[in-house]
């Protein structure tokens, strides 16, 4: 068995050369660190967490940059445009403060769980993850970086560097709900997130609505998106159809049935939207 | 600042941070977790390990002034910067404000969470010193307490803000109702309570048990030989050949329990094999590596299987599969409902509950020459260190008294710990290597291979008459008691006794079966099946009381058992009948619950929130159904002009530590502050009986009473004065006053006993009970506590979620020894029941861990106002009857209650999660 190593790289391009010879990739490890047991690490571990450049929000005009080892109490306590409020309530909700302290934005994405309650909240936000190995740097849509359980379209040599989050119109609201079977450390059941913009009269500009954890990957739900656009604001949570939930393949599990889960995401929706018109 | 770039991550590297205060330089691994290095390098054993994978907050330390579990961070990455522990909160041995409102407040029940508990509300109070509860809740929201229900934990943090201080200890003679912190608090708030994990002798070898991952298998084991020379890292081996004696079980007959399994397994968990050696090395073997071959049999996986899998049993000699039926009948049941006025009945279930206490078993054990003789050592957690020395002496083909049982501190039990575990897997292993042996289980170990609670599949009728008197029940139980019998007939025994509830009932029939399956073992889990029974009976006697058109309280007042009252086992109960007090001084709680509904459902008016209130009793028999439960307590007074108390009352969380001196102080009339004790060893302490049945305050209690009257007969008398003088210690002077007289004894340079001691006292007690003859009937008690609570809830129609919004709980204890004491029992049981009642179901493979299986955190427990009623019995210690299992057993109803009363729906399920009471709301079946 080849040696693994530790490395702790203090700059993207140290990390970078790291990561062309393989090895794993170490944010907060709270993910890291459960799936592994007690067996010892066959791979080189790359630790990203020294990396300066890698910890910082960046809110541009255009975008707001959210760097690789940003953890979830850096978001909550950011201060962001209320399009991110789905994010932050989210950032809140993810495991308890001890996770919330270590565990990364990026690292939730990465791992790909179901459950990931970031998924929703940077889906509705229309997150792009921005990816970088020696040979360059490129963006793509959370939607396409996300590919199944577990799977996402990350290369073996390239590092997340950050998730992009272009801007929203001014007015926009973002909402986030997780139902779980107690108040912290829970795995959701399902979640919703919702980010709507209104124009001056109250009528939808643009909405986006995603629930997490009733499909292999979490999902937005077109039809519900197409129909809300230049409808009153008020009257988007009762327009929410069953239908708009076909999109969804829940399973059953210990958490619940999937006939469950697709009732409780439909009622979760419905709030979501409630919550960012009222 | 420190990278150790390019090294190795398993290889040896020197990683500078500050520990408390302190630059350290720690040689090891960087990917080595920081919990371990704390622990193993520094030997800052403060820091707990309850799961390893960031579910439990045990491990939680402050990093850079900020909470993190020290089970989830790389070394490597706490270099450079600065690590506070429990350790590090009181670094010159005072302890600070929040340590201290720990105390006051009892925070603290066993202490296994408390190290991190404090670590999380210190990185609050920096930042805000004066926070609000919700606020101290999401600090905390990390962290898992499975004693205290989180509320004293929550007032001892708010506390902090106030101007409360620390109360003087109680005068002599005043000990019994005083609010004592608990005398071994100081070493829990301070991180230096050694627990199973915590303790090993230098060198001791570490033991990995292989597991079957088959509910029921054949298995051959090949060539160990081979694969010891392969696997290098392998000391040793220990297999059912090892065990000279292989079998244990917590009563006489049946053994039925293989420390090693032999060549049949009955149970996805049951232990296979050991592995002997460095922990590391060990732990790093793929459990395929080891050459078992397996032949997977279909397993009985329900009791319903099990009852109607003709010819295949379990156990021979279980035919059928029932280890053991129950009958309790009085007058004619059937009968009696048949002329009933009013009758209801239904079908209950409940599944797999799982004690997840924080501490995963743990422990060493030692083979010593004791003077020539050689000797086994056991230190483990448990709660029964007498039962764990028969049981290791069995085991080992040894006398009991060449074992030695010392307990750790004991991180949880609830009845999980009142099957041995480690030790005699320990015990064989430290016997064959004659090199000390230690182990630790992990957190999917612990839950895949000990007890649970009875599944139970309930079948009850009851009926009343006109006026709402209850004439009949008519009870049936199934309690699937899993693959061994540990503590299953306990639970078949104890249910139909209490199957008819706190009520003067004059006709009931009551039958249980624990069932044999391939499932995990049943066995003990605070409250032995009643928990179960009255989840059933109450939801019944609700339906009952609608029927009448009664009141759900007043319905259950009209029934209550009173003083002179005959139970269904014929027992009349003469005195310490608590029942109709609790309901009496519930009652304008009640009231104002029932009104704050109506309030409640105007304002969520147009929105999916329902709300509403249950009410549930509940009676429980102190000690063991019967069976004879002795404890021996003894106490000197030495030369040092201090009392020595010998207790053998295994102190679990609940106080026994803190209770029997309180009690033993009274019976001697000095302050409590001069008793110090010896605790647990069963060398060097008298059996006080098994920590279970809520037996302790009651039975090893008036041994210590006892106890101390004797050796305060033996000190009168020294000093010439009747045993009715008042006695104190003048430094090393005894003096009595009596009548005017007042007579001095120096007591410093008297000639002691063996001990130590110039005098001792000893007592015994063992309840009086009559048997019970065919029908059940006899007196299987000698007391009962008794209860009743509400729940109040907020039920989300569209999502079936419940939330409890506040429970109200009357105990009657007969008398609160210590009241702090008996709040965080009842505390802790309310935390337990509600997990019970929403969210806690253990499915073998699936939730053997605590992020699948889901106990209540900080957020879910709702504030709780707690009515002691002090109805004293006469033969109990100062009155005092027990708290701990009745603390849980009228939650879940009650909880059960409040849903129906918010819905209309009746639960028949427990727990009831949110997609099963969407299913209810819609209409459909379970
Ligand atoms: C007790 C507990 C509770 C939890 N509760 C929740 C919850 O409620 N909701 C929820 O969504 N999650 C939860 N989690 C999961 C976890 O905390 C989050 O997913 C977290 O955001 C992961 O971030 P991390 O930095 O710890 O990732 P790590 O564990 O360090 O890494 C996770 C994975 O991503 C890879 N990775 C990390 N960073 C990068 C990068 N920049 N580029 C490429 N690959 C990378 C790693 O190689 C690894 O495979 C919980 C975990 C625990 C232990
Ligand atoms: S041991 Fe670290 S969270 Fe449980
Ligand atoms: S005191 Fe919290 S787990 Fe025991």
């Amino acid at each position: 068995m080849m040696r693994a190593r530790y490395l702790q790289p203090g700059s993207l391009p140290e990390a970078l050369a790291a990561l062309d010879g393989g090895g794993t990739i170490l944010a907060g490890g709270t993910d890291f660190h459960p799936a592994r047991d007690a067996r010892a690490a066959a791979e080189d571990i790359i630790d990203i967490t020294r990396i300066p450049e890698l910890r910082r929000i960046e809110a541009g005009t255009h975008a707001v940059r959210i760097g690789a080892t940003v953890t979830w109490s850096d978001v909550a306590a950011a201060s962001l445009p209320p399009a991110f409020d789905g994010l932050k309530a989210a950032a809140r909700e993810v495991g308890g403060a001890q996770i919330q302290n270590v565990g990364t934005v990026a690292g939730n994405l990465c791992n790909a769980s179901p459950a990931a309650d970031g998924v929703p909240a940077l889906l509705a936000l229309d997150a792009r993850v921005e990816l970088a190995s020696r040979a360059g740097t490129r963006s793509i849509s959370l939607a396409q970086f996300l590919l199944g359980p577990r799977r996402t379209a990350r290369a073996p040599d390239e590092l997340v560097t950050a998730v992009i989050v272009p801007a929203w119109p001014p007015g926009a609201r973002g909402s986030f709900l997780k139902l779980g079977h107690r108040r912290y450390l829970v795995i959701s059941i399902a979640m919703v997130s919702a980010v709507v913009a209104c124009d001056a009269t109250g009528r939808v500009t643009r909405a986006a609505v995603a629930v997490g954890a009733c499909s292999a990957v979490a999902r937005r739900l077109p039809a519900l998106e197409a129909r809300l656009p230049g409808m009153p604001g008020t009257a988007a949570p009762e327009s929410v159809q069953a239908s708009d939930l076909d999109v969804l393949a829940p399973i059953d599990d210990v958490r619940g049935t999937a006939e469950y889960r697709i009732e409780a995401a439909r009622v979760l929706v419905r709030r979501a939207l409630a919550q960012v018109v009222a | 600042m420190n990278r150790p770039s390019d090294l190795p991550a398993q290889a040896l590297t020197a990683v500078a941070l500050t520990v408390n205060g302190r630059q350290v330089e720690l040689h090891c691994a960087p990917a080595k977790r920081l919990a371990y290095a704390l622990r193993e390098e520094l030997g800052l054993t403060g820091t707990k390990l309850g799961c390893d994978a960031g579910d439990c907050g045990a491990c939680t330390v402050l990093v850079d002034g900020r909470q993190a579990c020290a089970c989830l961070m790389p070394v490597a990455q706490a270099a450079g910067r600065t690590v506070v522990t429990v350790e590090g909160l009181a670094p010159d041995g005072r302890l600070n404000r929040l340590q201290r409102a720990f105390l006051r407040h009892g925070a603290a029940q066993c202490g296994i969470c408390t190290p991190g508990m404090l670590m999380a509300a210190t990185d609050l109070l920096t930042r805000n010193p004066t926070p609000t509860e919700a606020e101290v809740r999401d600090a905390l929201g990390g962290v898992l307490c499975r004693c205290t229900g989180y509320r004293k934990i929550i007032d001892a943090v708010l506390a902090t803000a106030t101007a409360e201080s620390d109360a003087a200890p109680p005068a002599a003679g005043n000990a019994v109702g005083h609010r004592l912190p608990r005398l071994d608090g100081p070493a829990k708030v301070t991180g230096t309570e050694a627990f199973g994990a915590d303790r090993a002798p230098a060198g001791a070898l570490f033991l990995r048990v292989i597991r079957s991952p088959h509910p029921r298998a054949r298995f051959t084991i090949g060539d160990l030989a081979a694969f010891c020379r392969s696997h290098p890292a392998v000391e040793g081996v220990i297999t059912a050949a090892d065990v000279p004696e292989n079998s244990f079980a917590v009563f006489p007959t049946p053994k039925d329990q293989p420390v090693l399994a032999d060549g049949h397994v009955r149970f996805r968990g049951e232990a296979v094999l050991g592995l002997i050696g460095e922990e590391t090395a060990i732990r790093a073997i793929p459990a395929e590596a080891v050459p078992i071959a397996w032949e997977v049999l279909p397993a009985l996986e329900t009791p319903e299987q099990a009852l109607a899998a003709t010819g295949d049993w379990l156990h021979e000699f279980a035919p059928e599969n029932v280890l053991c039926r129950g009958r309790v009948v009085r007058g004619d049941a059937h009968g009696a409902l048949a002329g009933a006025a009013f009758t209801a009945e239904g079908e209950f279930r409940t599944g797999h509950v799982e004690h997840a206490y924080i501490e995963p078993e743990a422990g060493y054990a030692e083979v010593f020459d004791d003077g020539g003789r050689t000797r086994v050592r056991v230190w483990a957690c448990t709660q029964t260190p007498y039962m764990d020395k028969e049981e290791v002496a069995r085991v080992l083909r040894l006398a009991p008294a060449d074992v030695q049982v010392v307990p750790s501190a004991i991180g949880g039990g609830f009845g999980g710990k009142l099957d041995v575990s480690v030790q005699p897997l320990l015990a064989v292993a430290a016997w064959k290597m004659r090199r000390p042996v230690r182990m630790v289980y992990t957190r999917a170990e612990s839950m895949v291979s000990t007890t649970k609670r009875h599944p139970a599949r309930i079948r009850a009728r009851l009926g009343c008459d006109r006026n709402g008197h209850l004439v009949a029940v008519d009870f049936a139980g199934d309690f699937n008691t899993g693959a061994y019998a540990s503590w299953g007939s306990t639970v078949a025994n104890r249910v139909p006794v209490h199957a008819s509830g706190p009520y003067a009932v004059p006709n009931v029939r009551a039958l249980t079966r624990a069932v044999f399956t391939h499932n995990a073992i049943a066995g003990a889990f605070r409250g032995f099946g009643v928990p179960q029974a009255c989840i059933a009976t109450e939801a019944l006697m609700d339906d009952l009381a609608m029927q009448c058109g009664q009141d759900r309280l007043a319905f259950r007042l009209r029934n209550a058992l009173r003083a002179g009252g005959v139970t269904a086992t014929g027992q009349t109960l003469t005195a310490s009948v608590g029942m109709a007090r609790c309901l009496e001084v519930l009652a304008p709680a009640w009231q104002g619950a029932l009104d704050a509904v109506g309030v409640r459902n105007q304002a969520a008016a147009g929105t999916p929130l329902r709300h509403g209130a249950g009410i549930a009793c509940m009676w429980y028999g102190i000690g063991n159904t019967v069976i004879a439960n002795p404890s021996t307590m003894t106490i000197g007074l030495n030369r040092r002009g201090r009392f020595m108390l010998y207790n053998g009352a295994q102190e679990i969380g609940q106080g026994t530590y803190t209770i029997m001196p309180q009690i033993a102080a009274d019976a001697l009339g000095v302050p409590v502050t001069l008793i110090d004790q010896i605790h647990g060893d069963t060398d060097r302490t008298e059996d006080a009986g098994k920590s279970s049945a809520s037996r302790q305050t009651f039975v090893s209690g008036n041994a210590a009473r006892l106890a101390a009257l004797d050796l305060r007969r033996r000190l009168c008398e020294m000093i010439g004065l009747t045993p009715a003088a008042a006695l104190e210690l003048d430094g090393t002077t005894l003096v009595g006053r009596e009548a005017g007289v007042v007579r001095r004894l120096e007591i410093g340079a008297l000639a002691t006993d063996a001990r130590g001691d110039v005098a001792s006292g000893r007592g015994t007690f063992n309840p009086p009970t009559v048997p019970l003859d065919a029908d059940g009937q006899g007196v299987p008690y000698a007391t009962y506590g008794f209860a009743a609570q509400i729940a109040e809830v907020e039920v989300d129609v569209e999502l079936g979620t419940v939330r409890v919004l506040h429970v109200h709980a009357a105990h009657d204890v007969g008398r609160a020894i210590n009241p702090t004491l008996v709040e965080g029992q009842i505390h802790g049981g309310i935390a337990q029941g509600l997990g019970l009642a929403l969210m806690e179901e253990y499915v073998s493979g699936r939730t053997d861990n605590l992020h699948d299986y889901l106990i209540p955190t900080a957020g879910d427990i709702p504030p709780i106002t707690t009515f002691i009623v002090e109805d004293p019995e006469p033969i109990a210690p100062y009155g005092a009857k027990g708290v701990g299992e009745p603390a849980l057993i009228a939650t879940a109803p009650a909880i059960f209650g409040a849903i129906r009363h918010a819905t209309g729906v009746r639960v028949d399920t427990a727990p009831c999660t949110p997609d099963r009471l969407l299913r209810l709301l819609r209409g459909g079946a379970r």
